[in-house]
């Protein structure tokens, strides 16, 4: 069972996602019901509001705890609250969990999204995908314990770190289910690559 | 960039709204409190629909340099109105780089014929509507999200109930018609054949739906998400009221534990007063905003 952050954001479109992977999912509102999944999804939608949502419960040192043992993916927002430092941003509370720093807004405001040719290389496998960048985060320096797996033009799009994702982009909005099926269809393939690691 | 990617990139946008609430904001120092109190978006406008209705006189687009003051303020995204077929004032708002239009019935109509060619823009629209047939007309013409109605600065959620119950009802009947029924359907309410055609083969519009015009409560956020809005605008709900941020934070709350009565009961307890409202057998029909456009 699979959980999506359903506090705000476009968690519909990863519960679509998921259901056409043929995996159980859950909508997560709540702290306690993390002890009922086995890897979670921070959708995008607006950190402030998903930070500000995410205190109100008490949901950051759960999600922290969470990710020691169990997989995260991060899209744009959930990108932003997995990171460690935001440069242009002081307000929020980040989860630390990919040794990243992120840019908010990056590209500008709407008038800058676009669809945008990201460049994957993962496990020696190389492929392009076209998704799109709303209103996106850059990530602008990494630490020693992430993987860079795409970019897009020069600019990290993916990141990993261990059993842990950070996407900048949105791969639900384009019905791509890569990233999805990659880590929470192999979590323990994934599990076992980590440690090997 | 191809018609359908710049689309996409939209749609994009009205995705990430959802769950959230887009709060209407006259300044900066409200934009601040509405970012505070957890909404996703603002919606700047010089005055708030209930002030507009009070006040009389023509409702414009907002001064470009309140609007720069606001984007400068907060960090989520800076929506703004231009009024109904006033193409120009939305390329102003497009030259600032807001990050949606509203063509809205709030603001005086300026064309009583036609709505904005929206299509031709790169910045995302949302428009209003109350029935299917509105609705599919404006995302004919390029709207990127919709939403209903509803009766603006009512403080009054009766309008909102009946609009989205009208737009939910027309979508079910799609959904069960054949394929022979469609092209009357699509007649009926002069709504595009192909948009009819997708509609009733998702069973949803084919962009984001968000409810709008007399939500003033945490109660009234939780009935419209449950009736099947995506997102909430509250207008002059927050800023009519006697606590606008404990109020904002309330329906932001009520918005995310919609389904869960007793939580609301725990968000719901201990606001001051909403605000007042009115009846709508005291708004004359002609003095109806929801009337604007068609």
């Amino acid at each position: 069972m699979i959980g999506i952050l359903a506090l705000q954001g476009n968690y519909q479109a990863h519960i679509k996602i998921l259901i056409g992977l043929k995996i159980p999912v859950k909508e997560i509102r709540y702290p306690d019901q993390l002890i009922d999944i086995d890897g979670l999804i921070i959708p995008g939608g607006e950190s402030t509001t998903i930070n500000d949502l995410m205190k109100r419960v008490g949901f950051h040192d759960e999600i922290k705890d969470f990710s020691l043992k169990k997989p995260i993916l991060g899209t744009c927002a959930g990108l932003i609250m997995m990171s460690s430092l935001i440069r242009n941003d002081n307000q929020l509370s980040t989860l630390g969990i990919l040794d990243i720093e992120v840019c908010r807004n990056a590209y500008g405001r709407q008038a800058d999204s676009f669809i945008g040719n990201v460049n994957i290389n993962i496990n020696e496998q190389a492929f392009k995908i076209k998704a799109p960048f709303i209103r996106a985060p850059k990530i602008i320096s990494v630490g020693k314990s992430i993987d860079v797996i795409a970019k897009c033009n020069s600019d990290i799009v993916v990141v990993r770190s261990g059993i842990h994702f950070g996407l900048t982009f949105h791969p639900e909005l384009s019905d791509i289910a890569f990233f999805h099926n990659y880590i929470f269809t192999k979590k323990n393939e994934l599990m076992k690559e980590n440690n090997a690691a | 960039m191809p018609k359908n990617e710049n689309f996409e990139v939209k749609v994009g946008l009205a995705e990430m709204l959802k769950g959230g609430v887009i709060m209407d904001v006259m300044n900066a120092e409200q934009a601040k409190q509405a970012e505070q109190a957890g909404a996703v978006a603002v919606m700047a406008l010089e005055r708030i629909p209930a002030l507009i209705r009070k006040e009389g006189g023509i409702a414009r687009a907002s001064d470009p340099q309140m609007i720069k003051d606001i984007q400068n303020s907060v960090t989520i995204p800076v929506m703004a109105k231009a009024r109904i077929g006033h193409f120009a004032e939305a390329q102003i708002l497009e030259a600032l780089e807001v990050d949606f239009i509203d063509e809205s019935e709030v603001l005086t109509p300026a064309d009583e014929h036609n709505h904005i060619w929206k299509n031709d823009f790169k910045v995302p629209f949302v428009c209003g509507c109350r029935n299917l047939g509105e609705a599919l007309r404006r995302i004919g013409e390029g709207a990127a999200m919709i939403r209903t109605k509803g009766e603006p600065g009512s403080g009054n959620i009766v309008e909102a109930v009946r609009h989205m119950r009208q737009v939910q009802n027309e979508i079910k009947g799609l959904t069960v018609m054949d394929q022979d029924q469609l092209m009357a359907a699509a007649k009926n309410m002069g709504a595009p054949f192909s948009l009819v055609q997708q509609v009733a083969k998702l069973g949803k519009l084919p962009v984001p739906n968000f409810a709008a015009g007399g939500i003033a409560t945490p109660a009234d956020a939780s009935l419209m998400m449950q009736l099947g809005a995506e997102t909430v605008f509250v207008g002059s709900g927050i800023f009519m009221s006697d606590d606008p941020v404990p109020r904002g934070k309330a329906i932001v709350d009520a918005v995310t534990y919609y389904q869960d009565a007793k939580k609301l009961v725990e968000i719901s307890t201990g606001l001051k007063s909403a605000m007042k409202g009115v009846d709508m057998s005291e708004i004359p029909e002609a003095e109806r905003m929801q009337e604007r456009g068609w």
